[in-house]
């Protein structure tokens, strides 16, 4: 082998950083010009490694069970009391649903309703917190062998968390509702108005572009509505909160601590997910 | 075979022995995709989603500083690749970053390694707030959006303040671990 001199070793070794800070460069360009090709080597990476992740968090998932244990252990009795509480109040709720139960059959009846079928859905442990810094989302162990599809709508007990933006082989990835991209159709439950849910990565993402005639109002309960064919009506949201004189959501689903996940099928294809919508855009402009 | 580079004695290059500084050599980038991983896994800790670009930032800038041979452009390129597909940046924000901080720090190394750590510490801060400006600058030209200036502010301070705990462990491995003289 012909060892080139030192300068000139030297030299090449002075070209190496500027060719790779163009090659960065070139990524930047690529990954805006292709945004499936990012999609795809993203969902690879989290294929290769949501198995492991999956059992990292095994241990963790336990240690954490049992601390909640421990601190449930010490407010038994407050716990007792109130729960005591709550059911002889939910006991009251109960004998109001049945009889409005009762109603809304005789209703429907005489309106010949026809009724909206149940939607089908699975469960999903999160594996990982997947955000980054400017991004929230999480990471399921679930993908397109389980049936998966992009646009899938993501409840925890509580309410709405997100949608499937990002699918891979055995792993989705769920942009959470507070994601500065995500943006969803609502409805104001008390006044019926239309209004936008806009996620800014913090907790609680903003209400805009009400109705003039009736604002959010403090408390009321936000629903998403079905408005663009995105998602289905009345998944809870959340409900009201000004803060500063801006109207935010206070989520229902408990984002910060997600341990599972129902994804729902409702074959609502009418907006699809921000990623899927550059695409789209591409290809029209193709 | 590596030039040798101080005169004495020494032991014969078997393979087992090459192996070792092999390894050794490879330790830096290695250990940061080791890192970056454990940064993305399910820990539930608070501000996990910030801590990857900083163990990203204070690994290739530690290492840039300490065996630029074991950090080198390309594996700088790999590892920033690996944290724009875990920390969901648009893919190249953090190679160029990181390629920055690399260059930086190559450059600097004469002056750099001659001062104090709290110079370096000092140095580095500076580093992670153009890093996080400049995250903050590249994410929301891309996505054509303001962002929320929070985020950035919070990485800064992670970054700046993660960094003596790392470079203290790291300085282990440097010494030991790392060092392929030890092979």
């Amino acid at each position: 082998m012909i060892r080139p001199s030192i300068p000139m070793r030297q030299a090449l070794a002075r070209l190496v950083l500027p060719l790779f800070v163009m090659a960065g460069f070139a990524l930047l360009l690529l990954g805006r010009a292709d945004a499936l090709l990012a999609e795809r080597a993203r969902m690879a990476l989290a294929d290769a490694v949501v198995p492991a992740f999956s059992v990292a968090g095994m241990p963790l998932a336990a240690a954490r069970a049992a601390l909640e244990k421990l601190r449930e252990l010490r407010s038994l009795r407050a716990d007792n009391a109130r729960l005591r509480a709550e059911n002889e109040q939910l006991l009251r709720w109960q004998a109001a649903a049945a009889a409005l139960d009762s109603e809304n059959a005789t209703l429907k009846e005489a309106l010949h309703w026809t009724p909206v079928p149940a939607a089908s859905y699975v469960t999903a442990r999160v594996v990982a917190d997947a955000g980054g810094v400017y991004a929230r989302a999480v990471l399921l162990p679930i993908g397109r062998s389980h049936g998966m599809t992009k646009g899938q709508v993501a409840l925890d007990g509580q309410g709405l968390v997100g949608r499937v933006t990002e699918l891979g082989a055995r792993s989705a990835r769920v942009l959470l509702v507070t994601d500065l991209n995500s943006r969803i159709p609502v409805a104001l439950e008390s006044s019926r108005g239309r209004a936008m849910s806009m996620g800014t990565n913090g907790p609680r993402p903003r209400l805009a572009h009400w109705p003039e005639e009736a604002p959010p109002v403090e408390g009321e309960r936000v629903v998403t509505s079905a408005e663009t064919n995105a998602f289905p009506a009345g998944l809870p949201l959340g409900t009201v909160r000004y803060r500063a004189g801006v109207p935010e959501v206070e989520l229902a689903a408990r984002l910060d601590r997600l341990d599972a996940v129902r994804l729902f099928d409702y074959g609502q294809r009418g907006v699809p997910p921000p990623e899927a919508a550059a695409r789209l855009a591409e290809r029209r402009g193709k | 075979m590596a030039p040798l580079r101080t005169p004495g004695i020494r032991p014969r290059p078997t393979l087992r022995r090459r192996l070792d500084a092999a390894s050794r050599r490879l330790f830096p980038a290695a250990g940061t995709t080791v890192l970056l991983l454990l940064a993305a896994a399910p820990l539930g800790l608070p501000g996990q989603a910030q801590a990857q670009p900083a163990v990203a930032l204070a690994c290739v800038f530690f290492w840039s500083l300490a065996r630029p041979a074991s950090m080198t452009p390309p594996a700088v390129f790999l590892l920033g690749l690996l944290a724009d597909l875990l920390g969901l940046t648009p893919p190249g924000v953090s190679v160029l970053i990181l390629l920055a901080a690399h260059g930086l720090a190559a450059g600097w190394r004469r002056a750099l390694v001659q001062q104090g750590f709290l110079t370096v510490w000092l140095v580095f801060a500076a580093v992670a707030a153009g890093a996080a400006a400049l995250e903050w600058a590249m994410v929301g030209l891309l996505s054509v959006r303001l962002l929320p200036a929070h985020d950035a502010l919070l990485q800064f301070g992670l970054t700046a303040g993660l960094f003596p705990a790392l470079a203290a462990l790291f300085t282990q491995a440097h010494r030991g671990l790392a060092d392929p003289d030890r092979a």
